[in-house]
């Protein structure tokens, strides 16, 4: 088995409207099991739509994509899906909980989904992410009854209920303060660590790159740097 | 497992929005309850106007027409056979219409399993005399069991006991029409002239009301031993058989089948009556047209309710998009949502629209045509109710189905970068 989670090869996109314009310009990207990589760039540079495509839910590219060596062209609707049901996690800048849903209740909701375990065994797993994450207590909830820190927390745990192979995050700091932010970092940087987690993070915030094993820079569309940097 | 997942998601977004879920739920609710209730008592009615004729109709009547004979004997002449012949001024000849061999033939209805039952009748052309004035009528000799028994004769005479026809000697029930000219009353002695010029006097011992008030001016009972008296005739003398069959679709046939056998004139109630017929399947065409137009405004209001939903809750779709539900499973989460507010509405419309006939069922309605009727009728056919709830399903899938197809359809990219 190969230690490569996700394979970008030649990827291009383009926006059409109003006018044709390339966006992504021939994107080579690999990311390694258990590497903790960051997205750097100006908004508008495309990083978000990198992201998008890496994660399949953009369909519209050229070029290939491969997650844990399959290659994601031509695949049905549903079988995309699955793939992020299971293999992808996400957080989001916003944390798009269910407010009508317990906290507990979202992060299960994609393990239900999945149905590799019972719901009883979701259930369990679902407290053990939570724990991890130190927001047990807050499990019978409801989102809107939490602060935004927390809800960005039960997002993590959410996205991490099927152990995916990869987690992908959108700005998750971006609706953060600043001790909130640094508390992000640390939770993902552990996952990293302890876990040997994969992280790919698309942020603005230079502070949150630098610390991270891989820093990805892109300008207009094309990767322009990829420093990957010591142990700290 | 899936539908669990997929039903809690539904339910929990219908709880978010209770109020409209409501709202949407209480429309099918409402048109159920209306359809229902329409055509329960447009059922009802139509019931009512037939039974007017059904019931007191034979199914299939046999009698002699007075009429010119298909051949004349210069057809059976073996000589003229092979000719033309033809013949001018062809008139009826001068017969009774009588049922030939009428026993015989009763015998051999009364036999035949398709029959449920058999009653012989003769028609007298009468005059009633009151006084210095006659007027013109028709008395109808009956088999009073078997008229009561199969033409409920027992429910249109109004005053009187209908049985003592049989057992006084020489009585009568008078059309209700008929007495009230007559001024007679129960027990009195009224004399009728026949056709043939007899003058006869008979004791009233009942009236008759058929809700038809040209036929209770004219018609009047008495018992075919009676009638066979008045006229004169043998106690073989009838001229109507009138058959009553179990399935009321087979008159037709067997009307033609019966004339056939017993070279007589037979009659069905189809032909006969085919104005009734026109009547009732127009009204229930109309009544199903509004019911239905009703259950189709109640699927806008579903189809607006979950448009709205679907906008409100873009965020939810994205995500569950996001996390792995396919756009399969979005869709049947609001198809789901969709048809669990046609079924719960659909089911309670069926019961309030019961609840309702029942309402109806019990608000007096007196009329002097028809004097058996105390209420409003109502028709509890099943097949209302089937229909209801299969049209109240079929209506709120397809209302569920296209909004469900465009959250089927969204793209989580857009929403969750629109933010």
């Amino acid at each position: 088995m190969s230690n490569i989670v996700l394979q970008a090869r030649n990827i291009s996109k383009y926006f059409h409207d109003p006018v044709t314009n390339q966006v992504l310009k021939n994107i080579n990207l690999t990311i390694e099991k258990g590497v903790f990589a960051s997205v750097m760039g100006k908004s508008g540079c495309g990083k978000s739509t990198l992201l998008y495509i890496l994660s399949t839910m953009d369909t519209e590219y050229e070029g290939e994509l491969f997650i844990d060596g399959v290659n994601m062209r031509n695949r049905k609707e549903k079988e995309l899906a699955l793939v992020r049901n299971e293999k992808i996690g996400f957080v989001f800048q916003f944390h798009y909980l269910l407010n009508e849903f317990s906290v507990i209740r979202n992060v299960m909701l994609p393990g239900i989904k999945l149905a590799k375990y019972s719901e009883k065994e979701v259930e369990a797993k679902a407290y053990e992410k939570l724990k991890l994450l130190g927001i047990e207590s807050e499990a019978l909830k409801k989102p809107n009854q939490l602060s935004g820190g927390q809800k960005q927390r039960v997002a993590i745990a959410r996205a991490l209920i099927n152990d995916p192979l990869i987690i992908m995050g959108d700005e998750p700091t971006g609706n953060l303060d600043k001790k909130n932010s640094e508390n992000v970092y640390e939770i993902f940087s552990e996952l990293a660590e302890t876990y040997k987690q994969s992280l790919l993070i698309v942020t603005h915030d230079p502070e949150f790159a630098n610390r991270t094993h891989r820093i990805i820079e892109m300008v207009d569309g094309a990767i322009t740097a990829d420093i990957i940097q010591a142990e700290k | 497992m899936k539908f669990k997942l997929i039903s809690s998601v539904s339910f929990s977004l219908m709880l978010a929005r209770l109020k409209q879920t409501t709202v949407a739920a209480v429309g099918v609710t409402f048109s159920i309850t209306m359809f229902i209730t329409l055509l329960s008592f447009m059922g009802g009615l139509n019931d009512l106007l037939d039974g007017l004729i059904t019931k007191r109709s034979p199914h299939v009547r046999l009698y002699n027409e007075v009429e010119p004979s298909e051949k004349q004997p210069v057809d059976r002449s073996l000589q003229f056979g092979r000719h033309y012949n033809f013949v001018s001024s062809v008139k009826p000849k001068n017969e009774m219409p009588e049922i030939y061999n009428s026993r015989k033939i009763m015998n051999t209805l009364q036999h035949d399993t398709r029959v449920a039952g058999v009653s012989p009748k003769i028609t007298a052309q009468v005059f009633y005399n009151v006084g210095s004035i006659d007027f013109a009528g028709s008395v109808n000799g009956i088999d009073v069991d078997a008229e009561a028994k199969l033409f409920s004769f027992k429910d249109y005479v109004t005053t009187g006991n209908y049985i003592d026809l049989k057992n006084t000697p020489n009585s009568i029930i008078l059309g209700k029409g008929v007495a009230d000219k007559m001024l007679a009353d129960i027990g009195d002695l009224i004399q009728i002239t026949t056709s043939k010029g007899e003058r006869v006097q008979l004791i009233v011992v009942g009236y008759f009301q058929s809700g038809l008030m040209d036929i209770d001016k004219i018609q009047s009972y008495t018992s075919l031993s009676t009638a066979q008296k008045l006229l004169v005739e043998t106690d073989n003398y009838i001229t109507d058989i009138q058959i009553k069959v179990n399935e009321l679709e087979m008159a037709p046939e067997l009307a033609k089948e019966y004339a056939r056998i017993f070279e007589t004139n037979a009659v069905d109630i189809q032909t006969a009556n085919a104005q009734f017929e026109t009547g009732s399947s127009v009204r229930t065409l109309i009544s199903y047209a509004v019911g239905i137009t009703l259950l189709i405004v109640a699927g806008f209001g579903i189809y607006n309710i979950l448009n709205m939903m679907i906008y409100e809750k873009m965020d939810t779709i994205a995500i569950l998009k996001a996390t792995g539900f396919s756009g399969n499973d979005v869709k049947n989460i609001f198809i789901l949502i969709s048809m669990t507010i046609g079924i719960l509405g659909g089911l309670l419309g069926l019961l309030f629209g019961f609840i309702l006939s029942m309402i109806i069922d019990q608000i007096p309605f007196v009329t002097a045509a028809l004097p058996t009727i105390k209420t409003y009728a109502i028709n509890y056919n099943p097949k209302f109710y089937i229909i209801g709830i299969v049209f109240s399903i079929i209506t709120t899938y397809l209302a569920g189905y296209f909004p469900a197809k465009k959250a089927s359809k969204l793209d989580p990219v857009i929403i969750i970068r629109g933010k």
